[in-house]
């Protein structure tokens, strides 16, 4: 259907729509080039055979081999152990970390006394903005085998016997290691969506006859569902291509890709090849594959959490 | 429902919100809280509803002590100057959800959210949402969202502040008619004197965590026991001027610069018999411009309020606010005459701020 009111027709509508995407322009000039371009190169790389012994930074000498390293990906016996592990891995970290427990430290701390809520949110960021190397050298220190780990030094004292912890339980780690500094993202959002639920609000429904509980369930989180499903969905995104923790704790084992995640493998294959031979037409595939995993999803949860219906319409009338 | 606040004290760490409050509500009794921003009638408001829990001193609901009690357990009905309607829920859910929360059977809920939603005249928005809503439509559903539950006690924390002046002069008399119909036990706090003055059987003045005075309006009014009530209480306020008063052969004259103003022995006695200085008070409607006034002075400024004019004289280095009718066109740098009707004149201690007229 034609809408006459909205088609630019008139130097004033065409005046508006320069000014919308005068807006946008910023933001648009981002994404083109650390996300549009960087894609169409990843894509290019992908379809080459460009390693270590053929490297040459023509893009047109490079030698396209088609399809070819995507049949390889398919028929590779452990991409598919892979990419359960990047499921797994994903899964467990969003849903019990990133989100949950995200949500409960956000409440628990904005329901007790302000300043100890913001010391312990202060503390919980620290991961955060920690180094990775020293915030995963920290847990290894930990956690080492004894008679190096202080855990195991606890255990040895005491007469109990010593574990090397990471090595039995590689996965609890990684989730965990991840999970304390993904926590924080969510922390900061909840918090300040639940402080910026009006005090009236709150008060009202105390008044209105609910427990605090019941003013979680009722009020405090229908009134952040927003931000519910915005960190849902971009630590989704964020975990899928995160692997830095990961390669400085495992290094995607012990064992045979034991730990090793999506992205991991990508950076392996291209930039780290045990052989000193980096396949950056192989490891592109896959770089190629998580953008568009990561795209489908971005449209899956817009759609089924329907991001546009967050926003009502008004329909003010006059008494 | 009576309510007993006794020796009521809420401080903030070292910020006191209110301290030493005593007042006694009788059932179905409409008492406002009246005063300046800061004064602590929202603290003492919501001290009453449980969301503050008192520092010291005692509320009491009839006989049942409720210090402690939670907001769940007072059974109060509270609308507020934001509304604080949900904005993820219907006006209908708005409304039920304390009885929700009562765990209601939802044929009742209906059945009384329907009855409530007519009395307020919003039947036909059940299904909006707040931010579907005009200002006027969303205090309705606040105003709802209190009754629904039949509560033993309504507060209203400034419920008209936010509506345009016509809106709440309408919402005023529909919110008092109600309360006279229902006959539940009202508090309500503002800061507008002429909402305290219409709505309240009594009123509460605060002022600086203090009560200031408790009184009907026509009290406060006529015999302001502070220089503050005199002051807050009154529009236009009440003019203010530090006078000596003394007595010579019985009769009682006040006097300033430029200024020799005549007392009756009831009103002249008790500030004469202060030594020094007292201020003395006169209300714009109680000075008239007139040919055999005994002040003179000169109109500075002159304010058409349509149906009379808001007249600032000075006299001397005083300056007098005066209400005149428009019959007669006064004009900016006119010289008058005034005559002062010493009868409804207020005198205080200036050190105390204390009426010298009306012992508390």
């Amino acid at each position: 259907m034609r809408n006459t009111a909205t088609a630019p027709n008139s130097r004033g509508a065409w005046r508006s729509v320069l000014g919308a995407y005068g807006f946008m322009a910023p933001a648009g000039a981002l994404v083109i080039v650390f996300f549009l371009i960087p894609v169409a190169i990843i894509l290019y790389l992908s379809l080459t055979n460009l390693a270590s012994s053929n490297f040459t930074s023509n893009l047109a000498a490079m030698e396209f081999v088609g399809l070819k390293n995507y049949r390889t990906l398919l028929n590779d016996q452990f991409a598919r152990k892979i990419f359960f592990n990047t499921i797994f891995y994903v899964l467990f970290t969003l849903s019990i970390f990133n989100v949950t427990l995200a949500l409960i430290v956000s409440l628990l701390t904005t329901h007790i006394d302000r300043g100890a809520g913001f010391l312990f949110r202060a503390l919980w960021i620290l991961p955060r903005i920690t180094s990775p190397v020293v915030y995963i050298l920290i847990w290894k220190r930990m956690m080492a085998e004894a008679p190096f780990g202080i855990l195991n030094q606890f255990n040895t004292w005491l007469n109990q016997p010593t574990y090397n912890y990471i090595a039995t339980n590689p996965w609890v780690f990684v989730v965990v290691v991840n999970g304390f500094i993904g926590l924080s993202f969510g922390m900061i959002i909840f918090t300040s969506a639940i402080e910026s639920i009006p005090k009236d609000l709150l008060n009202a429904s105390l008044v209105d006859g609910s427990s605090k509980l019941q003013r979680i369930r009722y009020v405090i989180l229908p009134l952040i569902r927003w931000p519910l499903l915005f960190v849902f969905t971009y630590q989704t995104l964020s975990l899928l291509t995160s692997f830095v923790e990961i390669q400085l704790l495992t290094d995607g084992g012990p064992g045979l890709y034991r730990t090793e995640v999506w992205s991991l493998t990508a950076y392996h294959r291209a930039l780290s090849n045990y052989f000193g031979n980096a396949q950056w037409g192989y490891g592109s595939a896959f770089a190629v594959l998580l953008v568009l995993i990561g795209v489908v999803l971005a449209v899956i949860y817009m759609r089924v959490f329907r991001f546009d219906e967050l926003v009502a319409e008004p329909r003010v009338e006059n008494l | 429902m009576k309510v007993f606040i006794d020796q009521l004290t809420k401080k903030f760490g070292d910020v006191i919100g209110v301290e030493d409050l005593t007042l006694h509500i009788d059932d179905g009794e409409f008492v406002a809280f009246l005063g300046p921003s800061g004064c602590g009638k929202t603290t003492t408001l919501l001290t009453l509803a449980g969301i503050y829990k008192p520092t010291e001193g005692e509320i009491r609901f009839d006989e049942r002590v409720v210090n402690r009690v939670p907001p769940k357990d007072r059974n109060i009905g509270m609308v507020f100057q934001s509304y604080a309607l949900y904005p993820h829920m219907t006006v209908f859910q708005n409304i039920a959800y304390p009885l929700k929360l009562k765990k209601v059977a939802k044929a009742v809920q209906h059945e009384r959210v329907e009855q409530v939603a007519t009395t307020m005249g919003i039947g036909n928005l059940l299904d909006r949402r707040p931010g579907q809503l005009s200002g006027g439509q969303q205090q309705r559903v606040a105003l709802g969202r209190a009754l629904v539950k039949e509560p033993d006690i309504l507060l209203f924390d400034e419920p008209l502040s936010n509506l345009d002046a016509r809106l709440r002069l309408t919402m005023r008399g529909e919110i008092k008619h109600l309360q006279k119909d229902l006959g539940i036990t009202s508090i309500y706090v503002t800061h507008d004197q002429v909402e305290a003055m219409t709505m309240a059987d009594r009123i509460a003045v605060m002022n600086g965590g203090h009560l200031q005075a408790f009184d009907a309006p026509d009290e406060l009014y006529s015999r302001p026991k502070t220089q503050f009530v005199a002051g807050f209480v009154g529009n236009p306020p009440m003019n203010f001027l530090s006078v000596e008063v003394s007595q010579a052969e019985g009769r009682y004259v006040a006097q300033a610069a430029g200024l020799r103003l005549e007392i009756g022995r009831e009103r002249g006695e008790r500030p004469a018999s202060h030594a020094g200085a007292v201020v003395m008070g006169i209300r714009p409607e109680d000075i008239q411009i007139s040919e055999d006034g005994t002040v003179a002075g000169e109109i500075y400024i002159v304010e058409p309020l349509g149906r009379e004019d808001l007249i600032d004289v000075r006299v001397g280095r005083h300056s007098f606010l005066l209400l005149a009718s428009t019959e007669t066109q006064h004009h900016a740098g006119e010289r008058v005459k005034l005559s002062f009707d010493m009868e409804k004149a207020q005198f205080f201690d200036p050190q105390t701020e204390k009426s010298l007229l009306w012992r508390q």
